[in-house]
């Protein structure tokens, strides 16, 4: 009984809005309008000419990457390529310098998945137990201490940086990756916390006494009950990590040696770095490169991520 | 009860739902060493006179004396605040006019969301320097508009002191008014059916529905979009950092921005704290009185 209880709910969670009013029988909704009344014509003119304008900077970064640096100093931007070269590409990847290093973003790219999947992991599994906890094992000043976590959320990063900088120097994980993991759970802790108590606390409790009647603990119930259903927002958390840490600026620059940077951080020092002529369709290549990963999670994970950023958002 | 041992008198208080207690330790030290005790950390040694280490030796509100003094200061902090009403008011009428739009039950609204939304998904450095690109008087808009014949056309934002912060403000607001849009219209969505239908049957138009009684009715979805919006505000610093690392001069710093390079460049560390600590005052601005109208006034809102 129980079990379709909570079976119904998640899937409640996890289809789309329905329509309620279905009451009334017979023709509904209003009269069907012509394809082209003006009012039709001025919203799709409006909203193609505000798509064409989020996509212009897309198509620029495309377009751009794929001329050579004669046909750049030439042409106008929002031309195609009249001879399509993949060389910025491949030199943004495998060859671009950063100071004395000119191995390409490659290395950034490998430092990028080396702090998200760990911070990814670890961040998850505090954040979800954590809530789990606090949904339904609640102690006494766990309301204290979630209301400081979730006020400390609002809190810049920079009024928290140097007192977490002296407490890893002190731990002596200070520029390295394990300690940038650390920062990553540590500021990705309010939102997940918030997401997996609220999921949490809205599944039935029934579930939770019967589980607790038949002698469960605290790790059986999460681990064989809370767990195997609540894998959409498993996802969501992950979308919101995932995109999260990889487009993550601060914390790279501030927290890891040079050898360690993640992919932002040496691509803004690829662009900005001043010596040498500036190659704009190399920037543009790695700009992709960067963008890549994030966009992909975006296009593939589709309304789970509208959902995982209307949660992150706070996160700002 | 987990935990609870009978026998000698009173239950050890410490050891019920120990496993609860132990899965909440890196919440508990993440709230009081790191949020708590960090913060009020800074705030105390942002009266000292710390430099490249930070010592222990009081000199009241000198550094914030200097801090009002210093010219980058004031002209991070009249960046931020043209940056921030700007983008408060164009992302939210932006959003509200996009999402009104999106509410009409058009077709492909999935398409042009996604459209809309994608900008959200990538890094400000990936977005400030596309826009660096877009907005470089050599190749850019500029150069594109001048050989297409107006030989005079002038959008040079990036490289004119006097309007830096507008170039910076069109990439964030292509970055963020997906987000604002998906959130309004979440809200429209919220609203009764039945509004609309009263509204059409006494004949008011649509745009006056839409301010006088769709708007008001979304009283909570603005206050918490503006809430959002206006702490990201106060963050901003990468996107700075890409698009025009605070140039010309520093004509584009912002606060964020004059922390980290106090902190960790100019090795002056009583100028970052206080600093800091100005940012937090701001934020703290922003967001006691709206937690204090969501949470304290005793009514219930989602």
């Amino acid at each position: 009984m129980s079990d379709i209880v909570a079976f119904n709910s998640v899937a409640d969670e996890a289809a789309p809005q329905v329509q309620t009013d279905r009451v009334i029988a017979g023709p509904r909704g209003r009269k069907p309008r012509r394809a082209l009344s003006g009012r039709n014509i001025m919203i799709y003119g409006t909203l193609i000419v505000v798509a064409l304008y989020y996509l212009l900077p897309l198509y620029v970064m495309v377009m751009t990457s794929l001329k050579g640096m004669p046909e750049i100093r030439l042409g106008n931007i929002f031309a195609p390529p009249v001879e399509i070269t993949f060389e910025p590409w491949v030199k943004a990847w495998a060859s671009a310098c950063t100071g004395l290093n000119c191995d390409g973003l490659s290395r950034g790219f490998w430092n990028s998945v080396r702090i998200t999947v760990p911070s990814t992991i670890v961040s998850i599994a505090i954040a979800s137990v954590n809530g789990y906890a606090l949904a339904n094992w609640r102690f006494k000043g766990a309301e204290l201490f979630f209301t400081i976590l979730i006020v400390g959320a609002f809190i810049p990063y920079q009024v928290m940086i140097y007192p977490i900088v002296i407490v890893l120097r002190e731990m002596g994980i200070y520029g390295t990756l394990t300690g940038l993991i650390i920062v990553h759970t540590i500021f990705g802790m309010p939102i997940l916390t918030l997401l997996f108590r609220n999921y949490f606390a809205g599944l039935p409790e029934e579930l939770f006494k019967a589980a607790r009647v038949d002698g469960a603990g605290f790790w059986t119930i999460y681990f064989r009950i809370m767990l195997p259903m609540s894998l959409p927002i498993f996802v969501v958390a992950m979308i919101l990590q995932v995109t999260g840490i990889w487009n993550d600026f601060l914390f790279g620059v501030v927290f890891t040696r040079p050898e360690y940077y993640p992919m932002t951080v040496q691509l803004n020092n690829i662009v900005n770095s001043v010596q040498g002529v500036k190659e704009y369709n190399v920037n543009m290549a790695a700009t992709i490169l960067t963008g890549a990963v994030p966009l992909f999670v975006y296009f593939v994970s589709g309304r789970l991520f509208v959902r995982g950023i209307a949660a992150g958002a706070v996160k700002g | 009860m987990a935990g609870y041992t009978q026998g000698s008198g009173r239950p050890n208080q410490w050891l019920r739902n120990l496993n609860a207690k132990i899965a909440s330790v890196p919440m508990i030290l993440t709230a009081v060493v790191i949020f708590l005790g960090g913060t009020i950390w800074t705030v105390v040694y942002s009266f000292t006179n710390s430099k490249l280490l930070p010592r222990l030796s009081f000199v009241g509100l000198d550094q914030y004396e200097r801090l009002w003094d210093a010219p980058r200061w004031l002209v991070s902090v009249q960046n931020l605040a043209i940056y921030g009403v700007f983008s408060l008011i164009f992302s939210l009428v932006i959003g509200f006019v996009l999402a009104a739009l999106m509410d009409q039950k058009i077709r492909f609204e999935n398409t042009f969301r996604t459209i809309m939304l994608y900008p959200f998904a990538l890094s400000f450095i990936v977005t400030g320097l596309v826009w660096q690109w877009l907005l470089n008087p050599e190749f850019g808009i500029q150069s594109v508009v001048r050989s297409a014949g107006w030989e005079s056309f002038t959008f040079d934002p990036l490289y004119n002191a006097d309007i830096v912060i507008y170039g910076i403000l069109i990439a964030a607001l292509w970055q963020g008014t997906g987000l604002v849009m998906c959130l309004m219209l979440a809200g429209l969505r919220g609203i009764d059916e039945d509004i609309w239908k009263a509204a059409r049957v006494d004949g008011i138009p649509m745009w006056k529905t839409y301010i006088f009684v769709v708007i008001p009715m979304m009283r909570g979805v603005f206050i918490t979009t503006l809430v959002i919006i206006a702490s990201g505000i106060v963050k901003v610093y990468d996107l700075v950092v890409a698009q025009t690392s605070g140039g010309p001069g520093i004509a584009s710093e912002v606060p964020a921005k004059y922390v980290y390079d106090y902190m960790f460049q100019a090795q002056n560390l009583g100028q970052g704290f206080a600093a800091s600590t100005m940012m937090l005052i701001t934020v703290a601005i922003i967001i006691v009185p709206w937690a204090y109208l969501e949470f304290g006034g005793g009514r219930k809102r989602v």
